[in-house]
């Protein structure tokens, strides 16, 4: 009997380890899938350079396309390499995105600072809003209002994006476009807008965690010093928990970069290369989002979109690493000499 | 001591609630000016809460209700045309555990003189280092004063919540068991401190040790059940107290 039993535990105890382990195995195996398709940039650009220098003519299925994105498709024909970038590099570093077309061009350039802008959008929106109302919640709700608050925030963090997305498509953008009077309806600062909803649930719920960590005794001597509530929250509270903030910040900052459904609803999804707010965007994340389904499997087109997403797998990575390394190192650093 | 003694502070009939728990009763008290006066007694009697009572802390409890009457200067700090926080600003208070701002040392002090607008830096400077210097701590941090104020010791950072409270110059300092964290080295530097400081300060002190209440105070109160049992000039109420409760406890029959 007894002996059954330690057995019993030991299945238990292995079969708890396997899963654990299993989780970790599974994303470093996402992990090197996407790098390994990724590097197939390489590989696969020499091939389809002799492909496209052998049938350029059986490319043009769209006659209409090809006259649009080259101006002047007499002289792009005649000389071929003029107009095409001339090495794998310049592609890649270029500033269109033009995967489809008879010179496919792959600068993720006008990707980046579209995800770059959106994200910014985002966290610029979403922070201030998010860290008052953490303020709020944390030292100056009464009780039950917390209790309401808090979790009706963190419901928010579980909408699905296709939602927020749909919501800025429609309502959104015609209210942006009425107060602002925008050239196009769907921009960067729409889909910005989109994922600030997206992402202010994370950012509020981690600083009000922060918030209410602090000894509560911080803000009885702030008080006794005769500062107002306000003073203590913005001089004391806050300058304590910045650590913790900062980490929000980057976590919201995260998940705003890897954001696909709402910007691809939302921001008008053309490649431009503009650092302006009101110019349509296009992610990275909503570019595999779109052309994923239709590309053609092994194609350099195929692996480039896999390039975009391991520079986004990369990314998160390092800012959620580094929001984890900040709260642990620094937050736990300023307050050791604190007894609590 | 002299005879004509002011009243600083003065409460009537001062009664203090958490929720049905009845934990102050009827406190009528005259606190005089630039005198120390300790409020001893065993845990959970109320001194702690009489203090609180003295500069409205006792409203961050949401629970709490007070009755009755607190007079600073003849003025009821508890009518409601009263701002508590102009009351604090002028009854510092120093917390048994030292809360020191996760800030610099410097940062500390200057955060009660920044509260009210902009003061030029040198007179900042110079306010801050008068600050430490009453709180007898200058000479030790002089060095560093732009180090984290979490780097000191646990004496100094006391004396640092001293300096801090000094700084915005109040009339009043209530102290809430401010040695019991401490190593007697620290104690005996913070009872020196509080006997300088009484020249410019009403003090009130609460303790839960004797023999620190007879060294500091002049005026001593005994608190028990949540009643002020008795009230009178230090060295009488420990050589000849008047009431029973009173002995017993100074004799260490009950503690």
């Amino acid at each position: 009997m007894q002996r059954y039993r330690r057995y019993g535990e030991m299945l238990i105890e292995t079969a708890i380890r396997a899963v654990a382990f299993l989780s970790i195995t599974v994303i470093a195996l996402i992990f090197l899938f996407i790098g390994r398709e990724a590097l197939g940039v390489f590989s696969a650009a020499e091939s389809s350079i002799h492909a496209e220098s052998s049938d350029i003519a059986a490319e043009v299925y769209n006659p209409e396309e090809s006259s649009e994105s080259t101006p002047a498709p007499t002289a792009a024909e005649q000389t071929p390499q003029e107009t095409a970038p001339s090495s794998l590099w310049a592609n890649l570093l270029g500033s269109t995105w033009q995967p489809v077309s008879r010179q496919p061009k792959y600068g993720i350039l006008p990707l980046v600072v579209g995800t770059l802008k959106i994200a910014l959008i985002a966290v610029a929106l979403a922070a201030p809003l998010a860290i008052l109302a953490a303020l709020y919640t944390a030292f100056f709700a009464p009780k039950w209002m917390q209790e309401l608050i808090k979790p009706v925030v963190e419901l928010l963090a579980g909408f699905p994006s296709v939602v927020i997305g749909f919501f800025c498509l429609m309502v959104v953008a015609s209210a942006v476009q009425e107060a602002l009077g925008t050239t196009y309806r769907l921009n960067a600062l729409v889909g910005g807008i989109g994922v600030a909803i997206a992402i202010l649930p994370v950012i509020f719920t981690i600083s009000e965690d922060t918030f209410a960590a602090l000894p509560r005794r911080l803000w009885e001597a702030g008080l006794a010093l005769g500062a107002r509530p306000w003073e203590v929250a913005f001089r004391i509270m806050l300058p304590a928990a910045i650590p913790g903030v900062f980490a929000a910040v980057l976590l919201g900052l995260g998940r705003a970069v890897g954001e696909t459904m709402i910007v691809l609803m939302a921001s008008g999804n053309a490649p431009l290369l503009s650092w302006s707010v009101l110019a349509p965007a296009r992610t990275l994340s909503a570019t595999i989002g779109a052309e994923m389904g239709e590309v053609v499997w092994g194609s350099l087109h195929y692996h480039v979109l896999f390039l975009l997403g391991f520079l986004l797998f990369v990314a998160t990575l390092t800012l959620n690493a580094a929001a984890e390394l900040w709260v642990r190192r620094r937050l736990l650093q300023r307050f050791r000499g604190m007894s609590s | 001591m002299a005879p004509a003694l002011e009243p600083k502070i003065r409460t009537f009939e001062l009664n203090v609630y958490y929720g049905y728990k009845h934990a102050l009763q009827d406190v009528t008290v005259d606190i005089y000016a630039n005198r120390v006066t300790a409020f001893i007694g065993p845990s959970g009697c109320g001194k702690s809460t009489f203090l609180r009572a003295l500069n409205r802390m006792n409203d961050l409890i949401p629970s709490a209700r007070t009755t009755g009457r607190v007079e600073i200067d003849g003025i009821n700090i508890y009518d409601p045309s009263v701002d508590v926080v102009e009351v604090r600003r002028r009854v510092g208070m120093v917390f048994q555990q030292s809360v020191v701002f996760p800030k610099s040392i410097y940062e500390n002090v200057a955060f009660g003189l920044r509260l009210n607008g902009r003061i030029p830096k040198a007179e900042l400077d110079e306010l801050v280092e008068y600050s430490l210097r009453r709180a007898a701590l200058w000479e030790e941090v002089k060095d560093r004063l732009h180090h984290s104020a979490l780097e000191l010791s646990g004496g100094q950072q006391q004396r640092l919540c001293i300096a801090r409270a000094i700084a915005v110059n109040p009339e009043i300092l209530l102290m809430d068991e401010p040695c019991s964290a401490l190593d007697p080295i620290s104690t005996a530097k913070i009872e020196e401190l509080i006997d300088e400081l009484k020249s410019q300060y009403t003090i009130v002190i609460v303790t839960h040790n004797m023999q620190q209440a007879a060294r500091v105070s002049d005026y001593t109160g005994f608190f028990y059940l949540g009643r002020l049992i008795e009230y009178n000039r230090t060295r009488e109420l420990f050589t000849n107290p008047q009431r029973k409760e009173t002995e017993d406890y100074i004799t260490g029959r009950f503690g």
